[in-house]
This record gives C-alpha cells, sequence and structure tokens, in this order.
C-alpha cells in the first residue's frame, strides 16, 4: 500500500492524457492533492487531453483549440510534468517504475491507467491500404481530411454512434458516402428495430447511402494499392476512395496486460469498486478499464466518475463507481437520438408504448413495467422529452405514458415540466449531479462552476435552464417592460411609426420621456424599417427620426473596425461576379489604398475607408452596377452558392440562379438578427447550406429547405423543414419563415437559437409555416410582397441626397479634414490600422463589459 | 443659433445647433488636434465630451448611441459598448475609466447647460 511505505511527495504518474486523464487531473486539483503529490503525465497524441466526444465538429468549424479541455496554464499552476508524444512503453511493477517511448523512466508511488481504446479494425484483406482510416483523434481527422480533398467517394464501416459520426463527416467533405452496418439496423446498441427504421429513413434522405445486414469481407485496392471499393458478405461491391472503419473499439489494456495486471476475458483493466487493479498501486480508469459490474464504460460519463473515484481512493476517501447508467442523447447528421434505461425491454413482462411518424422520421418508444414503472426509452428524431424522462426511469410519471410520447398538438399538451422531478432525480448524469443541487443555484453559470452539470455532454443544459428561477422582467431592457416580440405586435397594430411614440405610449413610467437606450433603439428602429412599407413609414433607414436609432454601422452604412475607420462590402449575389466588375473592385481599392479581403460569404470585404471616403467609394461602386451589401445590419447577408448544374458534374439544380433570386428577393431586409443563406446544387453540399439560417439544397426532385441552422460560436444543424419544392414552394415557404421569425424572434435572436426556444420547435414551426395552423401565411407572404416592392438601394438614395451626405464628414467643423487618428501601415503588401496611432492598452486588458 | 464648445483656447464655434440630430453626436476637431464629442439629446441639451473611447483609443465616441440610465443620459461606444455619463464622462461599466468632458454652451442665450 502507498501509505505503508511514505515518501515526502509521492509521485503519481498517470498514462494517457484524454478527457479521463483530464479529469483525474482536475479531481487532484481540486482536492489539493496536486500539491501534495509530484505528478507526471504520459500523453500519446501530440496534444493535451480535448473533446473527443464533439470531435465531429472539427468539421463544422471547431478548430482543436475550441475542443480542448485543458485550461492554459493548467500543468503549470499544478505543478504538473506533461509529456505530449511520448506514450508509456512498459511497465515494472517490482521496480514501480514506468518506461516512455523516448526512455524516460520516470519511478511511481501511484500509477493511474488512463490509456482509453482503440479503434477495432476487422481484421478484413486491404485494411492497411492508403486510403483506410479510423475515427478516434484529431489527427485521424486531419488525415481524413487532406486524403478526401481530391477524392469523391467514401464508405464507413460501422453504422453505429461512431460510425454515423464519421459518415456525416465524410459528407460534409463532400464525400458521396455509404455506410455498412453489420447488424441489421443502424446504432444497434442504443436504438430497436423501429427507432432504426426511422433513423434509416433520414440519414437517407441526407443522401447518404445504407447498407445494414452486410459485413466487410475485403477492402479492394487499385494498382497503386490505394483504396478503390470494397467487397461485402452478400458478394456485392461498392466503390469508395476511402474507407474508415468504426466497428467499435476495444480497451487498450496492452500495457497492463505486459505487466501481469488481471485483465478481462473480453479485455478490460479488471478493477474494484475503487478504480484499483489487482496491484493495489496501480488504478485504471475510464474506457480501458473493466468495472466491477463486469463492463467496459465507453462513455464519458461513466468515465468521469471513475477518475472521481480514483481521486477519491487516493486520499483515502469512501467513493466506489459500481456501474452507470448507459443512457444518451446525441445529434448525429442532425437527427437527434437518445437512448435510456432499459431500452431494448429486456425486463421480463415490460411493455411498449410507441409513437412512429415515418413522414417527419420520428421514433419514440417508452418501455414500462406492468405497474406502469418507467423502465426506459428510445426517441428518434425527436429528443426533447429525454431531458425529462431520463431522471423519471425508476419511478412511475405522473401522466400516462402515451401522453409522454405523443406529440404537442396531438391530444392535450402535457404539462409534465421539471418540476414534476423528484430532488433526487439525477439531472445531469456525467457529472452525476441531482435536481436538489441544481435548484440551489441561481444562474446556469452558477450551476456549471458549483456543480458541473451541465458540462459535460451538454444534454442537460436545457433542463437545467426549466429548473432555475425564470427572470421575473422579460422586458427587452430599463425602458420597455416587454420583449422584442411584444414591441413588434405593439408597432405592427398601433401602427407606430416613431421610437418617441412608442417610448412615451409603452415604455416603463420612468423612461418616458427619455432619450431610450443603446439597447431598444436599434431593435424599434429595426422593427419600424421592417414594418415600414406596410406601415407607410419611409423604408429609408436613416431619414428623420430613424436615424437617431441606428447603431454607427447602420448609420454610416458601413462597418466600423477597431481604429474608426470602415469596411465596405458591395453586394455580389450568389458569389456571381462578372470579371469587369471585379476589376471595379479592385481599382476602388488601390485607388483608395484599402486593404481587401475576401470574406466567408462569397464577397469582398474593402477595409480602411474613412468617414469622408465612403461617399466617394460608393459613387464609383454605384456607377459600375453595385448595390449595398447591408454588411452593416441586421439584415439579409448573402445567399452563398455552389456553381451547380450549368458546370458541376454532380449538380442536379442552378444553385447559382437560384441564390440570386434568393439574395435579391430579400436584400435589404431588416431582421432580428443578421440572416445568411446558401444554395448547394447537390447533396454535397459545397455550399454549406446546413449550417445556415436558411438553406437550399438541391434534389433531383426540387429543393429541400433546410432552417435555423448556424456556423459561429454554437454552431447547429439546420433543420429539415420541408423536400422536392417546386421553385416557387420554395420561394414561399421561405417568405413565410423570415416574417414569422422577425415578428416573433428576440432582439439579437438568430434563427438557431429562436428555433431552439420556439415552444414546439421544428413541429410547431412546421404546423405554421406549412400547414398555416394559425391562418398566419397570408398576412405573413403580403408583409413580405411589400418588402419586395418597395426595396431601394440605401447607398444610392443617399448619394442622390446632399442633404444625406451631410453626415459623411470626419468633423462638423472641419469638413474635408480626415481624421488624425486613422492611420495605417504596411502589411503584406497592403496596409493594417496602425494602432500606436491610438495608444491603446493591450487588447486582453480591454473585453466588451456588456 | 449656434453651439459654442470651451476648449482651453477659449469658446469655439462648433457648428449650427440645426446642424445637430437629437440622439446623435458629432465630432469636432479642438485647436491642439484632439477631438470632442458632442451630443444633442431629445430634450434638446447640447453635451461635450472626449471623442477617444479610452478602452480602444479610437476616436469614436462621438458615433455611439444616446441613452439613459437613472434618467442621467450617457452615450454607448460603438466599438466595446461601455457606457460614459455624458454630464461626469465617467464610465458607468468600469469604475477606473473616465473621459473629459467640455462645457458647452448656444450662443444665443450664452448660457452654459453642462
Amino acid at each position: 500500500m502507498a501509505a505503508a511505505t511514505p515518501t515526502p511527495t509521492p509521485a503519481i504518474v498517470l498514462i494517457g492524457h484524454g478527457m479521463v486523464g483530464q479529469r483525474y487531473l482536475e479531481a487532484l486539483a481540486e482536492r489539493g492533492a496536486t500539491a501534495t503529490h509530484r505528478i507526471t503525465v504520459l500523453c500519446e497524441e501530440p496534444r493535451p487531453a480535448y473533446d473527443r466526444v464533439h470531435l465531429t465538429s472539427y468539421f463544422s468549424g471547431s478548430t482543436p483549440e475550441d475542443l480542448s479541455l485543458t485550461p492554459a496554464g493548467f500543468m503549470e499552476q499544478h505543478g504538473i510534468e506533461l509529456h505530449l508524444g511520448d506514450p508509456a512503453e512498459s511497465i515494472d511493477r517490482d521496480a514501480r517504475t514506468v518506461t516512455s517511448r523516448s526512455g524516460r523512466v520516470i519511478p511511481y508511488d501511484v500509477l493511474v491507467l488512463a490509456t482509453g481504446s482503440q479503434p477495432f479494425v476487422p481484421p478484413v484483406p486491404g485494411k492497411d491500404a492508403p486510403g483506410c482510416f479510423v475515427y478516434r483523434t484529431i489527427e485521424d481527422l486531419l488525415a481524413i481530411e487532406d486524403y478526401a480533398r481530391t477524392r469523391t467517394s467514401g464508405a464507413v464501416v460501422g453504422g453505429g454512434l461512431l460510425g454515423l459520426e464519421a459518415a456525416g463527416a465524410l459528407s460534409g467533405l463532400g464525400l458521396a458516402t455509404r455506410v455498412v452496418e453489420f447488424a441489421p439496423r443502424l446504432m444497434p446498441v442504443q436504438v430497436d428495430e423501429g427507432g432504426g427504421a426511422a433513423l434509416l429513413r433520414t440519414v437517407e434522405s441526407m443522401g447518404l447511402t445504407v447498407h445494414t445486414g452486410v459485413g466487410t469481407q475485403e477492402v479492394l485496392t487499385g494498382s497503386d494499392g490505394s483504396v478503390t471499393g470494397m467487397r461485402l458478405s452478400d458478394g456485392s461491391t461498392v466503390d469508395a476512395d476511402l474507407v474508415v472503419f468504426s466497428a467499435g473499439v476495444r480497451p487498450r489494456d496492452h500495457l497492463a496486460r505486459a505487466s501481469g495486471l488481471t485483465v478481462g476475458e473480453r479485455g478490460g483493466i479488471g478493477v474494484d469498486a475503487r478504480c484499483r487493479t489487482s496491484d493495489p498501486r496501480v488504478y485504471a480508469i475510464g474506457e480501458c478499464a473493466l468495472a466491477v459490474d463486469g463492463r467496459v464504460y465507453g462513455l464519458v460519463g461513466p468515465g468521469y466518475e471513475m477518475a472521481e473515484t480514483a481521486a477519491e481512493d487516493l486520499l483515502g476517501r469512501d467513493k466506489e463507481f459500481t456501474g452507470a447508467d448507459l443512457s444518451t442523447k446525441l445529434k448525429l447528421l442532425g437527427v437527434d437520438v437518445a437512448s435510456f434505461g432499459d431500452a431494448h425491454g429486456t425486463a421480463p413482462d415490460s411493455l411498449d408504448v410507441v409513437y412512429s411518424d415515418s413522414r417527419s422520421g420520428v421514433y419514440k418508444k417508452l418501455v414500462v413495467s406492468p405497474a406502469g414503472v418507467l423502465l426506459g426509452g428510445v426517441l428518434v428524431g425527436d429528443a426533447e422529452a429525454y431531458g425529462l424522462l431520463r431522471p423519471l426511469t425508476g419511478s412511475v410519471p405522473p401522466v400516462s405514458p402515451d401522453r409522454l410520447v405523443l406529440p404537442a398538438g396531438l391530444g392535450a399538451p402535457v404539462a409534465l415540466g421539471p418540476s414534476a422531478l423528484p430532488d433526487s432525480a439525477v439531472i445531469c448524469s456525467c457529472h452525476n449531479v441531482t435536481k436538489k443541487e441544481i435548484t440551489a443555484c441561481a444562474t446556469l453559470p452558477e450551476v456549471k462552476r458549483c456543480t458541473k452539470a451541465g458540462t459535460g455532454c451538454g444534454s442537460c443544459v436545457k433542463t437545467i435552464g426549466l429548473l432555475l428561477p425564470a427572470a421575473t422582467d422579460r422586458g427587452l431592457c430599463g425602458c420597455f417592460p416587454f420583449t422584442r416580440a411584444e414591441l413588434y405586435e405593439i408597432v405592427r397594430t398601433r401602427r407606430l411609426t416613431s421610437f418617441e411614440q412608442l417610448l412615451d405610449g409603452h415604455g416603463r413610467e420612468k423612461a418616458r420621456g427619455g432619450n431610450g437606450c443603446e439597447v431598444c433603439k436599434p431593435t424599434v428602429g429595426s422593427i419600424i424599417a421592417s414594418l415600414a412599407p406596410t406601415l407607410g413609414a419611409s423604408g429609408y433607414v436613416l431619414d428623420g427620426e430613424q436615424a437617431a436609432l441606428q447603431d454607427t454601422n447602420d448609420h454610416f452604412l458601413a462597418n466600423l473596425q477597431r481604429n474608426g475607420s470602415y469596411s465596405v462590402v458591395p453586394r455580389i449575389p450568389g458569389g456571381e461576379i462578372t470579371p469587369d466588375k471585379l476589376i471595379v473592385i479592385g481599382e476602388v481599392a488601390r485607388d483608395f489604398g484599402l486593404y481587401t479581403k475576401i470574406t466567408g460569404g462569397q464577397r469582398i470585404d474593402l477595409f480602411g475607408a474613412g468617414v469622408d471616403q465612403l461617399p466617394q467609394i460608393w459613387a464609383r461602386l454605384v456607377e459600375a452596377g453595385f448595390e449595398s451589401g447591408h454588411a452593416y445590419g441586421k439584415a439579409l447577408r448573402t445567399v452563398k452558392s455552389c456553381v451547380g448544374r450549368s458546370w458541376c458534374r454532380y449538380g442536379v439544380q442552378d444553385s447559382v440562379r437560384m441564390a440570386i433570386d434568393l439574395e435579391l428577393r430579400y436584400r435589404g431586409l431588416r431582421a432580428p438578427h443578421k440572416l445568411k443563406s446558401a444554395v448547394s446544387g447537390c447533396a454535397r453540399e459545397c455550399a454549406e447550406a446546413q449550417s445556415k439560417d436558411f438553406g437550399v439544397i438541391a434534389t433531383a426532385q426540387g429543393w429541400n429547405l433546410y432552417v435555423g441552422g448556424n456556423g459561429g460560436a454554437s454552431p447547429r444543424h439546420a433543420d429539415l423543414l420541408a423536400q422536392d419544392l417546386s421553385d416557387a414552394e420554395l420561394v414561399r415557404l421561405i417568405d413565410r419563415f423570415l416574417m414569422f421569425y422577425i415578428r416573433t424572434a428576440d432582439r439579437l435572436e438568430r434563427t438557431s437559437t429562436w428555433l431552439d426556444r420556439l415552444e414546439g420547435g421544428l413541429d410547431h414551426l412546421r404546423e405554421v409555416i406549412v400547414y398555416d395552423s394559425l391562418g398566419l401565411c397570408a398576412e405573413l407572404e403580403a408583409l413580405m410582397a411589400d418588402h419586395v416592392a418597395h426595396y431601394r438601394d440605401e447607398w444610392a438614395e443617399t448619394l442622390r441626397d446632399p442633404e444625406r451626405l451631410r453626415r459623411f464628414v470626419s468633423f462638423v467643423n472641419a469638413p474635408g479634414a480626415p481624421d488624425p487618428t486613422v492611420k495605417f501601415v504596411p502589411e503584406r503588401d497592403q496596409v493594417k490600422p496602425d494602432l500606436a496611432v491610438l495608444d491603446i492598452r493591450p487588447l486582453e486588458a480591454v473585453g466588451g463589459t456588456r | 443659433m449656434t453651439v459654442e464648445l470651451l476648449a482651453p483656447e477659449g469658446w469655439l464655434t462648433v457648428c449650427e445647433l440645426s446642424a445637430l440630430t437629437p440622439g446623435r453626436g458629432v465630432a469636432v476637431l479642438l485647436p491642439d488636434g484632439s477631438q470632442a464629442a458632442v451630443f444633442l439629446t431629445r430634450s434638446g441639451s447640447a453635451y461635450a465630451i472626449d471623442n477617444r473611447d479610452p478602452f480602444t483609443g479610437a476616436a469614436v465616441l462621438s458615433r455611439g448611441l444616446i441613452g439613459c440610465a437613472d434618467g442621467r443620459p450617457f452615450v454607448a461606444s460603438p466599438l466595446l459598448k461601455q457606457r460614459f455619463d455624458l454630464g461626469s464622462g465617467r464610465c458607468l461599466d468600469d469604475g477606473e475609466a473616465a473621459v473629459r468632458t467640455y462645457p458647452v454652451r448656444t450662443a444665443v442665450t450664452s448660457a452654459a447647460v453642462a
């Protein structure tokens, strides 16, 4: 025992720095054990612990840094020695040393194995050919991404959780993707037959090909030895330029095995309830360990609990890990999938309650005992209820099970809130946090800080939000007691065209007669602008009192940059531009000394214009036929497109033409936040439409419309709203969608968060704008028709009117004098702001305060 | 009627009062090369503060939005949104930061309003 041979500073060696390894280090740090122990970590990968659960988000824009789980300075702060890229090679339990690949020999008093697992690659011929990959580390992803660049098709062996993640990633890389699953359905471990069928339909509708009930017999290779396809167990062959093996994982127990520790018959380092191996100086935690209940847990929640257990045991405290809940909820290829408790109904006499709607790919099954106790369930396509159902598992739900699976709108709505849960219900299963612990906190950040709930897989965050005390005042700001949506209704029904009327008539008592504030003024400005044609107000956002409401960007019809200069973005509809227009942009940039950069939205941004230069720049651009790109406004930005059928051998529709039509239709539309869109000409989705507020993907029959997508800081895949639409149907549906969003969203709420918040979610949205359940559609369409009919280019209007041009001076008392603080220095053959003129504190010390 | 600002060199004519939009500001170049931001509130009061945003160094405060907090007018920097009280120059979001203020008057009444 470690305690029997006292050392001044006992040495801990941790082998493996994955999610569980890092959690173990944090658990030690939280308990002060990093101060009393010398800790060395050997890590095989070239980077410290990162979030493997969300690995696929790398392909939707997360950087390896975003995925990192190791806070900057953590190792230094706690005196932990971390060796990256230097895995342990052997353990000498007699000498109590670990030898690493680079030859380090590190003595230990306590050894912790957190070596994780490795992908299982079936022993088929060709499995090692160039073009075969596994899907486990960031390095694997980088290799796949690199290889896929020049390839067009891919296959994934394994249709489980990780296999579908990998398939989504390949599809996202533009490869025609197929999935080969040995079991008769997708995700055989988590979902039952019905759930698998719902999942299959949805996955196929995304353009993926699925083979179930067949195995992989051989990886076929071409003359250069690289992958060309696969032979399946039914004798058929399929083409594939690359193959990803994702057919399960195996515990990495080789070090334990070689050093004579007890290892399970089917792998996994045997541990007791305190996570000790057969050598009491050695712990094993996470996916490499075979828990006392005879299972290997491949989920992060149980891994974290083992890490806590091992840390507590080190300090001589009582804590046991005897097994864990295998419940999961995740979004695969944009489809919600959840399973919890006894999902397969293995308990004797268990009964099912099933709701299945193959039209919308929704499948829900609850397993109950004859006495009505909820035992488990499977949710596919709509896993909204997971947060409530999982904690109810093991009890008799307060309403009958059929009402728990029926969608809102069918039958009586279920008023089953988290308030129905008992205090002891576990809300966060990753960190084992109960409702009682959560309700002791006041805010979500406090919950995360004090209990860690919501910081693992994140699936409980929504439920936590419902458990916390609701903010009693939903008002927009200190000036109005109403939400943005309520203000919209007031403006619309009272036909108000002035901020002052609204503030004095509907503002809070103390705010009436005042100036409003920086929150409500642009919000109301946007509402009035959205409704202007309908209200008979001026559509020009800078007329009269409207001028005082706009943020500086709208006020100068350009984007303010850090040194007080502005950037200019001309509209390039659909990203299509003639050589002549391209030359004009180049000439303007050259003549005004502007820094030019291609944007993510297929446009060109020109930086470094002084306020007084804006009209001159735009005079040139307008003359060449350019219009405002509204990059400065909470308005439609761009509709990206791929080149589509006209050129691309895969294209099935003219995506460029549709993108231009949509961009011209919705240009200038003021909204609660910016709006982005894209049109892809085939299911390869090169325009990334599923990351947009509204995205369109061509099908052989027409267009599929996706809504509520987002990139940026909180990426969200868009939801499929409707399929195979004609041009006219598509436009009508987008008209309704946008106007319904503008009408009901909160201030600065993107469509993604709006849709997540919308009561009833996507189903409700579909009811309202596809089936017109509220009888609103005619009005929404009329509002959009008004917008389209009254659109004017703001810059052309501005240039026409000397009154409007008056504001474009740096100094009211010295028109023509440029701002002396706007200076530039050279960088990479262009310019950048000269910050030395500004004499500022370092940027780190600044940061927005509100 | 003109708006005047008291610079170290004496009263400086800024512009015609009618050139100001209630709820917005303008930038003024001062004789020493520094800049002031002059605002007109809804009630017709004029204020002047330093145009330089101390958080970013950029001369942009004149382009911020005016609002009211507890009945006192403020401007929110258009860059990182910190608010500055127009009367005192104090930053409402950071006790350490402040900008200087300038007395302002309209020429006909010759009455200082700030």
